[in-house]
C-alpha cells in the first residue's frame, strides 16, 4: 500500500486543568490514506474532536500532545510554528461544524477563499479570485460570481457549508479534517453536502478524517472506523467490521443505542381513544410572529390542523424553519394564534387573555430542547421541579418535597438529587429534571420540543425509553417536536409533517414512513442516513437515480 | 424610508434640545440688565428697566420669545453678543474650529491609546501586562479632565517653562507649528479619558473575539498571528468599540468646556461659560444648538461606521 496521507502514532492530548494534566486523547494510532474516509466516532467528550485539532496543534494554549503526527511523511508534532502554518490549510484543510460561526462575518466568503489562496500561494488578487469562483462554482453554490461577494449571513446553511468547504479546497490540500460537517444541517441539506463530499473526494483524491457522532453520517460516507471512548481507542477497522461485526462492548452498544427508521415494533392505540374528546386541537391555525418596529409581520404557521387524542404520541417533524417549534409553543399558549381555532381539553383559548389562561395551564406541561438553558441556573433542581406545583397551589412545605422526590425517582434520578443546581448534572440528568418539572402536575398534554437533540445516542436512548414508560404508565397525550425521523418513529402513533409554516401531511405513523404520499416527505424520508453501509448504499443510489 | 425617519428623529431630538435650553436659561437666577450692570440694577427705575428689557428683547412673553429666536435661527441668523456687539456666528465660525481639533485630535488620540492598550491588555488576560493595561484603564478613568490639566500646566510650565498656551492663540492657518503646540496638552487630556472606556471596551470585546469559531478557522487556513488578530479578532472587535467612541464624543464635547478655560483656548466651552455668565442668551443657546448639531451629527456618522464595520446591519 502507498504512504499514507496522514500517519498518527502514539498520539497523545492532554490539558493542563486545575493544577493536573488531564488526558483527553490517549495513544492513538491510525493511518489515513489518498481518497479514503476514516471515520472517529464517539460520544460528547470522547476526544475525537481533540484528536482532530490536535494533528495540526490548533488546541487551546493549555495543551500538550506527544507521540507522533506525520503528514506526508513529514512531522507535525514538534515543528517549528512557521514550518505547521505552511502545511495548515495546503497540506492539511479543515472543515468545521457550524458554518455560521466558523466563518468571520465581516467579510465575504470570496475574501475568505482569497485569503487561504494568497496566505500559501504567491497570487495576484485577480488570479486569486479568478480561482476563488472557480472553487465556489465546483461546490455547486449558485451564481459562484454573485456569491463571491456575499457575506456568510446572506447564505443559506447549506451554502454556507459549501462555501467552507471550498476554501478549504483551495490549496488541493491532501487531507480533509471534517469536524461534525453536518450536525448544524437539515437532513436533506446534509444528504446533498455528504454527496458533494463524496464527489470531492474521488476527484481531488485526498484523505478525509471524518469526526462524528452520527451513525448514519458514518455509514454512508467512511472506509474505516475508530470507535473512542473517554480518550481512549475502543475499537478500530473497516467500516464492515464496525458495522457488522463490533468486537468491542461498546461499540455494539453504541450501534445499538442508535435508533433505526422502521426498526420499532408498531404502536397501537386502542380505537375508542380517537373517539374522545381530543385533548388539543387545531382548526386553521395561523400564527404570525407580529410586525416589530422595521421588521415586517412574519407569518410561521398558516391554516395548520392537528388533533390530539388522550393517550397519544403525535411526531411532528419538519427541517428548521419550517414552523414546528411555533406549533408546539402555541398549542399550550405560549404564543398567541392570529386566526382559527385552538381548544385544549375542550376549552377554546384562540383568544383567552393570559389569565384565562392560567388554569390551562396545568393541564399542560412542556419540555424544552436545551436542558442547560431552559433551567434556572440559580435554583435547585428541586425548586425548578417543584415551581409549578407551589403556583398551583397544590401542595407545599414538606408535602411539596415528598412530592419533589417522587417525581424524580419517577425520572429515575436519586431522591437526594433534590438540593444540587443544574451545572453539577449530566445533560441526560438535566433532560429528565426537564421532564420531571413538565410532568409535575401531571398534565393531560405533554409537549417535548426536540428534548434529546443535545443528547449523545446512549443518553437518548435511555431517555426515550423513560419516555415511553412514563407515557404507560401516566397515559398522558405527547406532541413530539424532532426533525429526527428515527426518534419519532420510536415514539409516535402518528406522524405530521410540515414544511415552510405548512402541513405537509399527517397520518398514522407506518402510513407517513412506509406509505407516504406527499413527495417532500418522501425526500425526507429517503435523506435519512441509516447506520448501515451497505443499506445506505443502496438508499443513496436511490436517491441519487431519482434526481 | 428609513433615512426620513431617522432624519425626523434628528430633529425632534434638537428641537427637545432647543427647548431644554431656553427653559433652563430663563430658570436661572438674573437676566441680561443684572448681570451687565451687577448691582447697579437695583438703582435703576422701574420704567428704565422695562426700556432695557424691550432693547434686549426678554419684554416678550417666552413662547414669542422662543419662536422669534428660532425663527431667526433657522434663518442662519444666530443673534447679537451684547458684550461685544459682535454676531454670535463670526464668534462660532473661530471657536467651532478650535473645538473640532480639539474633539478631533482628542477622539484620535483616544482611539489610538485606548486601542493599542486594549490589545496590550489582551494578549495575555491575567499576566502582569494585562495588570498594568488595565491598572492604567482605572486611573486614566478616575482622574478628573480639570486635575490632570492643571498639574499639567503646572509642571509644564513651573519645571520646564514651557507653555505655549500662554501665547497668544494661533490658528493652523496662522501658525501651525505653534498651533499644533498649543493643541497638544489639551488633546492628550481629552484623549486620556476617552481612552479609558475604549481601553476597557477593546479589551474585553479582544478576549471574547479571540475565542469564536472563525479564528480557529483562520489559524486552521495557516494565516500568520499577527494578521489573524489584526484582520480577524481586532475587525470582528470593532463593533463595541465604535459604540463606545461614538458615546465618547458626547464626553468630550463636555471636557472641551473645562480643558479649553483652563488651557485659554477660545472655544465654544469657553465661549458658552462666558456667554452663561453674561447672560448672553441668544449667545448660549445658539452656541448649544450648534453644539447640539455637531453631536447629532457625529451620530449619524457613528451610524454609518458601524454599518461599514459590520455587514449584518441593514
Amino acid at each position: 500500500m502507498s504512504e499514507p496521507v496522514l500517519q498518527v502514532r502514539e498520539f497523545t492530548v492532554e490539558f493542563w486543568v486545575d493544577g493536573v494534566w488531564y488526558p483527553a486523547a490517549i495513544k492513538m494510532n491510525f493511518d489515513v490514506h489518498a481518497g479514503k474516509t476514516l471515520a472517529i466516532v464517539g460520544e460528547s467528550g470522547s476526544g475525537k474532536s481533540t484528536t482532530a485539532m490536535g494533528i495540526m496543534n490548533l488546541l487551546a494554549s493549555n495543551a500538550r500532545t506527544s507521540g507522533s503526527v506525520k503528514v506526508n511523511g513529514k512531522e507535525m508534532l514538534g515543528a517549528s510554528k512557521a514550518a505547521l502554518r505552511k502545511a495548515r490549510g495546503k497540506e492539511v484543510a479543515y472543515i468545521f461544524q457550524e458554518p455560521m460561526t466558523a466563518l468571520n462575518p465581516v467579510y465575504t466568503i470570496g475574501f475568505q477563499i482569497v485569503e487561504t489562496l494568497r496566505t500559501h500561494f504567491d497570487m495576484g488578487p485577480n488570479q486569486a479570485k479568478e480561482r476563488a469562483i472557480e472553487l465556489i462554482s465546483m461546490v455547486e453554490i449558485p451564481d459562484p460570481e454573485g456569491s463571491f461577494n456575499k457575506y456568510p449571513h446572506q447564505l443559506s446553511g447549506g451554502q454556507r457549508q459549501r462555501a467552507m468547504i471550498a476554501q478549504s479546497l483551495a490549496c488541493d490540500p491532501g487531507l480533509l479534517v471534517a469536524d461534525e460537517p453536518t450536525t448544524a444541517l437539515d437532513v436533506t441539506i446534509q444528504a446533498e453536502i455528504l454527496d458533494l463530499m463524496r464527489g470531492l473526494r474521488t476527484k481531488l483524491n485526498s484523505a478525509i478524517l471524518l469526526i462524528t457522532h452520527d451513525m448514519g453520517v458514518v455509514a454512508d460516507m467512511a472506509d474505516e472506523i475508530l470507535v473512542m471512548k473517554d480518550g481512549h481507542t475502543v475499537e478500530h477497522g473497516s467500516a464492515d467490521q464496525i458495522f457488522n461485526r463490533p468486537q468491542h462492548p461498546y461499540s455494539k452498544q453504541l450501534l445499538a443505542a442508535v435508533p433505526k427508521l422502521g426498526s420499532s415494533a408498531k404502536r397501537t392505540l386502542p380505537a375508542e381513544a380517537r373517539k374522545q374528546m381530543p385533548v388539543m386541537k387545531m382548526e386553521n391555525v395561523t400564527i404570525a410572529y407580529p410586525k416589530r418596529g422595521r421588521v415586517p409581520e412574519f407569518v410561521a404557521v398558516r391554516d395548520f390542523n392537528l388533533e390530539i387524542f388522550p393517550g397519544e404520541i403525535v411526531g411532528l417533524v419538519g427541517e428548521s424553519g419550517s414552523g414546528k417549534t411555533t406549533v408546539g409553543r402555541a398549542a399550550i399558549g405560549l404564543l398567541p394564534i392570529k386566526s382559527g381555532k385552538l381548544e385544549i381539553m375542550g376549552n377554546d383559548i384562540s383568544k383567552a387573555t393570559w389569565k384565562e389562561l392560567f388554569p390551562i395551564r396545568r393541564h399542560t406541561g412542556i419540555v424544552f430542547q436545551d436542558p442547560a438553558s431552559s433551567l434556572n441556573p440559580r435554583l435547585p433542581i428541586g425548586e425548578s421541579i417543584g415551581e409549578p406545583i407551589l403556583l398551583a397551589g397544590l401542595a407545599k412545605g414538606d408535602e411539596l418535597n415528598h412530592k419533589v422526590e417522587d417525581l424524580l425517582e419517577q425520572v429515575e434520578l436519586p431522591r437526594s438529587y433534590r438540593n444540587r443546581f443544574p451545572h453539577e448534572l449530566s445533560g441526560g440528568q438535566r433532560q429528565r429534571v426537564g421532564i420531571a418539572r413538565a410532568l409535575a402536575l401531571t398534565p393531560d398534554l405533554l409537549i417535548a420540543d426536540e428534548p434529546t437533540s443535545a443528547l449523545d445516542v446512549s443518553v437518548q436512548a435511555r431517555f426515550l425509553e423513560l419516555l415511553l414508560e412514563l407515557q404507560d404508565k401516566l397515559k398522558f397525550a405527547c406532541l413530539f417536536i424532532s426533525h429526527d425521523l428515527a426518534v419519532v418513529d420510536i415514539l409516535s402513533h402518528r406522524i405530521a409533517v410540515m414544511q415552510n409554516g405548512l402541513l405537509v401531511e399527517e397520518g398514522d405513523r407506518d402510513d407517513i414512513l412506509k406509505r407516504a404520499k406527499h413527495e417532500y416527505t418522501r425526500k425526507l424520508i429517503a435523506a435519512v442516513p441509516v447506520p448501515d453501509p451497505e443499506e445506505q448504499r443502496k438508499r443513496r443510489e436511490a436517491r441519487l437515480a431519482s434526481k | 424610508m428609513g433615512f426620513l425617519k431617522r432624519l425626523a428623529s434628528v430633529l425632534t431630538t434638537l428641537f427637545g434640545i432647543s427647548v431644554f435650553v431656553f427653559v433652563v436659561l430663563r430658570v436661572i437666577p438674573g437676566d441680561t440688565i443684572t448681570s451687565s450692570l451687577g448691582i447697579e440694577t437695583g438703582v435703576l427705575t422701574p420704567e428704565q428697566i422695562d426700556t432695557l428689557r424691550a432693547y434686549y428683547g426678554i419684554d416678550k412673553p417666552l413662547v414669542g420669545q422662543y419662536l422669534s429666536w428660532m425663527a431667526s435661527f433657522l434663518s442662519g441668523d444666530l443673534g447679537f453678543s451684547y458684550s461685544t456687539g459682535a454676531p454670535v456666528w463670526d464668534l462660532t465660525k473661530s471657536a467651532l474650529l478650535v473645538t473640532m481639533q480639539l474633539a478631533l485630535f482628542g477622539t484620535i488620540l483616544g482611539v489610538l491609546i485606548g486601542i493599542s492598550i486594549g490589545m496590550f491588555s489582551a494578549r495575555k488576560p491575567g499576566s502582569a501586562r494585562d495588570f498594568l493595561g488595565q491598572f492604567f484603564g482605572l486611573l486614566a478613568l478616575a482622574i478628573p479632565g480639570f486635575v490632570l490639566s492643571t498639574t499639567i500646566v503646572t509642571v509644564m510650565a513651573n519645571k520646564f517653562q514651557y507653555f505655549p498656551n500662554g501665547y497668544e492663540y494661533m490658528t493652523p492657518f496662522e501658525d501651525l507649528s505653534m498651533n499644533l503646540q498649543q493643541m497638544l496638552f489639551p488633546s492628550l487630556v481629552l484623549g486620556i479619558a476617552v481612552a479609558a472606556p475604549i481601553m476597557r471596551t477593546t479589551r474585553s470585546a479582544l478576549l471574547e473575539t479571540v475565542d469564536k469559531d472563525f479564528v480557529r478557522t483562520a489559524y486552521g487556513k495557516g494565516v500568520k498571528p499577527r494578521i489573524v488578530r489584526l484582520r480577524h479578532v481586532l475587525r470582528n472587535s470593532l463593533i463595541p468599540i465604535v459604540t463606545m467612541t461614538g458615546i465618547q464624543f458626547g464626553y468630550l464635547l463636555g471636557g472641551a468646556v473645562i480643558v479649553e478655560k483652563i488651557f485659554a483656548l477660545p472655544g465654544m466651552g469657553r465661549q458658552i461659560l462666558d456667554a452663561i455668565n453674561k447672560r448672553e442668551y441668544a449667545t448660549v443657546q445658539s452656541s448649544i444648538m450648534v453644539f447640539a448639531i455637531l453631536f447629532v451629527t457625529i451620530n449619524l456618522i457613528t451610524d454609518w461606521v458601524y454599518r461599514k464595520v459590520d455587514p449584518r446591519i441593514k
